[in-house]
């Protein structure tokens, strides 16, 4: 981080000179922190949420060197929200998507591109190339390798999350700050907190957010200001109240404390219990299962099937397959409703749920209760195309 | 004595979908046990099983940590507020 805030070696054209000129006349940039900004090497782990807002303002704003990780392909639900990815470009590389308009918008940045899935393997190697790495990812594996990755290579690891409504934000790894693993020692068990996936977020949320790290990335490079270490911003967009907690560091962290147990990144995965919610996941696959055609034929040969929807009643609304609605919250309190006596086919949006459904009911005494393969989705692709898919 | 605590989104379905919570107690971990009391179903997601505070939720009085103040003996005023603060990861 030293480098950063030296003489920086960089020459601005005149084409640049004014491209910049509104950073360039305000004290707290000026020509010196312009060419800061243009020796700086960001790498944006992620293009997705977080990732659009954070990389189209570096862009914009001049950074000279910006990295993109990221694997995946642009899908139509990303667009709510995921500025980068315009519709054109579903079914494209979202780094494809990404490094056309980061062009456009600025052709003096060099973009770097990382075609991978962020790992133990090549994260040290990634990371070796830049200054300030930027967290825009979306599970806890990843989140916590980043971190372990940033205290290892000491760059700072500007941070932001989002929830449905809410975010945080921090910078952590600095190297009088804390870390996330002082944050948050350990991750949440599988499934017990819900992704964005399943969850929901509101589509202009990662967009503060992600202006928000955008914000903190360019105040460590120039230099200025308070940057946000050692402090948490939370976001609430419903109540649009910010709040802010102190985050201390650790002294045990087990990362970046006086005697660190964690020297090497580890297997995050087994850190954050995938390998668990694998096993869980064959569980279920002893569940009973019927895939939608045979439900389909039978339904029309008018055998009687009971069909139980246990997803949210908002999701009622936006597609049905006439299912008797108990959402899976609620089951407990309301399976007397249902008769043990009738075969019962459980339904949810994919089919996590309705399996976790059919378990509990088929544990009190449901012993005809079965899951629909792939949920209303598999119906709505195999079955019935005109129904809309969420 | 009533103080209030802030739930955050994620727990709310635990809640009674409710933002904020008034209980009765002297100090945080009566506070965060009169709190469980009045929503059973939010335990699992604040303790684990030997009835520690899970290591993915944070809890704060104001804006200090109650890990770095006195834990569940920190004590409490009226016109203090209680955050739970769980981990999130979102980001696509």
């Amino acid at each position: 981080m030293a480098s950063l805030t030296e003489t920086s070696p960089a020459t601005l054209s005149n084409e640049e000179i004014l491209r910049y000129s509104r950073h360039l006349i305000m004290p707290e940039v000026t020509l010196e922190g312009q060419k800061k900004l243009k020796s700086a090497r960001v790498l944006c782990v992620g293009t997705g949420g977080l990732g659009s807002p954070l990389a189209l303002y570096l862009a914009a704003a001049g950074v000279g060197t910006l990295g993109l990780v990221d694997f995946d392909v642009v899908d139509y639900t990303n667009l709510q929200r995921q500025v980068l990815h315009h519709t054109g470009d579903v079914g494209r590389l979202k780094l494809d998507s990404a490094i056309d308009k980061l062009t456009a918008i600025n052709p003096f940045v060099e973009i770097k591109r990382f075609d991978t899935y962020l790992s133990s393997q090549n994260a040290l190697e990634i990371f070796s190339g830049f200054d300030i790495i930027a967290d825009g990812t979306d599970n806890f594996a990843t989140r916590y390798l980043v971190n372990d990755a940033c205290v290892l290579s000491d760059k700072p690891n500007v941070y932001a999350s989002i929830f449905r409504f809410e975010g945080q934000a921090s910078i952590f790894a600095t190297e009088a700050g804390p870390c996330y693993r002082c944050l948050y020692p350990e991750p949440p068990p599988p499934g017990l907190v819900p992704s964005c996936a399943e969850g929901g977020v509101l589509g202009v949320l990662p967009g503060l957010l992600g202006v928000i790290q955008a914000t903190e990335v360019i105040k460590l490079v120039l230099g200025v200001g308070e940057p946000l270490i050692g402090r948490l911003v939370l976001v609430d967009a419903l109540a649009m109240r910010f709040r802010e907690l102190r985050v201390g560091k650790n002294p045990e962290c087990p990362v970046c404390g006086a005697n660190p147990t964690v020297n090497e990144l580890i297997d995050y995965n087994q850190f954050c219990g995938i390998r668990g919610e694998e096993s869980e996941a064959s569980t279920s696959a002893k569940i009973p299962e019927i895939q939608p055609e045979e439900l389909k034929r039978r339904l029309d040969s008018k055998e009687d099937i009971f069909v139980l929807d246990v997803r949210e009643p908002h999701e009622y609304q936006i597609v049905n397959i006439h299912g008797h609605l108990i959402p899976l919250g609620d089951l407990p309190t309301r399976v007397h409703e249902l008769d043990s006596s009738r075969e019962i086919v459980v339904h949810c949006k994919s089919g996590a749920r309705s399996a976790k459904a059919v378990d509990f009911l088929r544990k009190s005494g449901f012993k005809r209760a079965t899951n629909l393969t792939g949920g209303i989705l598999a119906w709505a692709d195999r079955i019935d195309t005109s129904l809309p898919k969420y | 004595m009533s103080i209030k605590v802030l739930i955050p989104t994620p727990l709310r379905p635990y809640a009674g979908k409710q933002s904020a919570i008034e209980v009765n107690a002297q100090n945080v971990g009566e506070a965060l046990n009169d709190l469980v009391a009045k929503h059973p179903d939010l335990r699992r997601h604040l303790f684990s099983e030997d009835g520690k505070l899970r290591s993915f939720v944070n809890v704060y009085l104001n804006d200090e940590d109650i890990r770095y103040l006195s834990k569940d003996a920190t004590p409490i005023k009226e016109t203090d507020t209680i955050t739970i603060v769980p981990s999130v990861a979102g980001g696509m």
